[in-house]
């Protein structure tokens, strides 16, 4: 029998390189087996070093293709994926890009995801009251005249807009005609408005034709009347005992200030506004975060060391970058490779013009040459220094 | 600093520890791995961790990253200007 300290302590000495998660279960299953089998002292060193060989064995050799590797994995349950799915998140109505296209979207690093959707977590006070999560809901989700509207109509004789508001949905809205009014007189200089009953008249100060009318009309339309700028429709759901508020559109960078919002786990499916708000490392989480709920949507498994790869690839230069000619291959040092990928004929016309040197380094270089490929074993390069004339005594 | 944006980043699920690394750790960090400073990963100036910090150009930031595989491991970025 060995006592538990020692057994950290063997730990500790002979197996200090290993990673934290494979030392802290090495440890509990030894004691385990240790309290079962009364294990000696030099058992649980065997064991140990037997471990760590173990892990060393593991450890991806130096030279090994793994960016090749990631391609293939990841690559691979792609094919499985549907094509194009419109999904919807749980019961609610709101559409979420998901599976292949949700994949490349994230790869391609674009700008605007195609359903941009905000996860909000609320704090302590709002999150296990339906009431309290409809309040911040209310404060988050963007309302137009178009929202509130029953009917429009323009009045071409008195160069008028009437604009019918629905007294239900104004109630839900939270917001009064008045306030309407307000708001929409500080933002339109160039027009008046009158409020008669549940009725809106816009009556532009110059409108000599037809078209000035329309082009104001429009605008009024779609002018934000309060929320956030970019988010749409809030749907509230419960998720285990508290309220969460999925939106449609994202404006991450405003949502985190709202009060009632907790900063520390509301989020957003757009990576870019990520990198903006929480820095590149948050990014990265999100990446693979991303990836791997889109690759488990689809009831597909990938280890997450390849996604792992290809996040910390798209941010290896403090921004995100996508895989592709404008990013991440697009960057590649050796003229060859760059070819090789895209739009061959554009890049040696350009390297040409630039006078370009390709020192062969790479791997695509290599292959194209018909060169052995340096990778793995072909890593490897002997220097040798030759005694040009006979070494004197 | 951090107090402009109404809430600390680094309080956010998302977002790992960093930290910046004394001359002398920079020193050893290149040692160990054998490597010019150029060839860290980057991370830029006008990032909000970076800002939270109080890093400069040519500074290294230690991440320290949260990963399933192997627990907790180090990452090393070095601040670059935009």
């Amino acid at each position: 029998m060995v006592a538990p300290s020692t057994i950290k302590s063997l730990i500790e000495k002979t197996a200090p390189h290993l990673p934290e998660k494979t030392r802290k279960e090495l440890y509990e299953k030894l004691i385990k087996y240790n309290e079962k089998y009364k294990l000696k002292k030099k058992e649980v060193e065997a064991i140990i070093e037997e471990v760590v060989k173990e892990y060393e064995n593991a450890v991806v050799e130096p030279g090994e293709a793994v960016g090749t590797v990631a391609a293939q994995s990841i690559g691979e349950p792609s094919t499985q994926m549907t094509l194009n799915t419109f999904h919807y998140a749980g019961v609610a109505e709101i559409n979420v890009t998901l599976g292949l296209p949700r994949i490349i979207e994230i790869v391609d690093a674009r700008k605007n995801p195609s359903t941009p959707i905000m996860t909000v977590y609320l704090d302590e006070e709002h999150r296990y009251d339906r009431e309290k999560a409809l309040e911040v809901a209310r404060k988050i989700e963007g309302t137009t005249l178009v929202n509130l509207a029953q009917s429009m109509t323009m009045d071409i004789l008195n160069m008028e807009f009437i604009v019918e508001i629905n007294p239900e949905r104004l109630e839900k809205s939270g917001l009064t005609m008045e306030k309407i009014k307000k708001k929409l007189e500080s933002s339109f200089k160039t027009a008046e408005f009158e409020v008669d009953g549940y009725t809106l008249i816009v009556r532009p100060k110059k409108a000599e034709k037809l078209s000035d009318l329309r082009r104001i009309a429009e605008k009024v339309k779609s002018h934000r009347l309060k929320g956030l700028s970019g988010v749409g429709k809030t749907i509230i759901r419960k998720e285990g005992d508290e309220y969460v508020i999925y939106t449609e559109g994202s404006n991450f960078k405003q949502v985190l200030k709202v009060p009632g919002v907790d900063p520390t786990r509301t989020r957003t499916n757009n990576i870019h506004e990520i990198a903006e708000v929480l820095g590149i490392e948050a990014a990265r989480n999100a990446i693979i975060e991303e990836i791997v709920k889109t690759m488990q949507e689809q009831g597909l498994e990938v280890d997450v060391r390849h996604i792992m790869l290809v996040a910390d690839m798209m941010t290896i230069d403090g921004v995100v970058r996508p895989i592709g000619r404008h990013g991440v291959v697009g960057a590649k040092e050796s003229v060859l490779a760059r070819a090789a990928f895209e739009i061959t004929v554009q890049h040696l016309f350009e390297a040409a013009e630039r006078g370009e040197v390709d020192p062969l380094n790479g791997v695509i270089e290599n292959v194209l040459i018909g060169q052995p490929v340096p990778i793995g074993t072909g890593m490897v390069r002997l220097a040798m220094r030759l005694p040009l004339r006979p070494m004197e005594k | 600093m951090a107090a402009k944006k109404g809430f600390n980043i680094f309080a956010h699920e998302l977002v790992p520890e960093h930290r910046i690394l004394s001359e002398e750790e920079k020193e050893e960090l290149l040692k160990k791995y054998k490597i010019k400073i150029s060839q860290l990963p980057q991370i830029k100036a006008k990032d909000p961790a970076v800002q939270a910090l109080g890093a400069k150009p040519g500074d290294i930031i230690e991440i320290k990253r949260k990963s399933p595989t192997a627990g907790v491991y180090y990452y090393y970025r070095i601040v670059v200007e935009d």
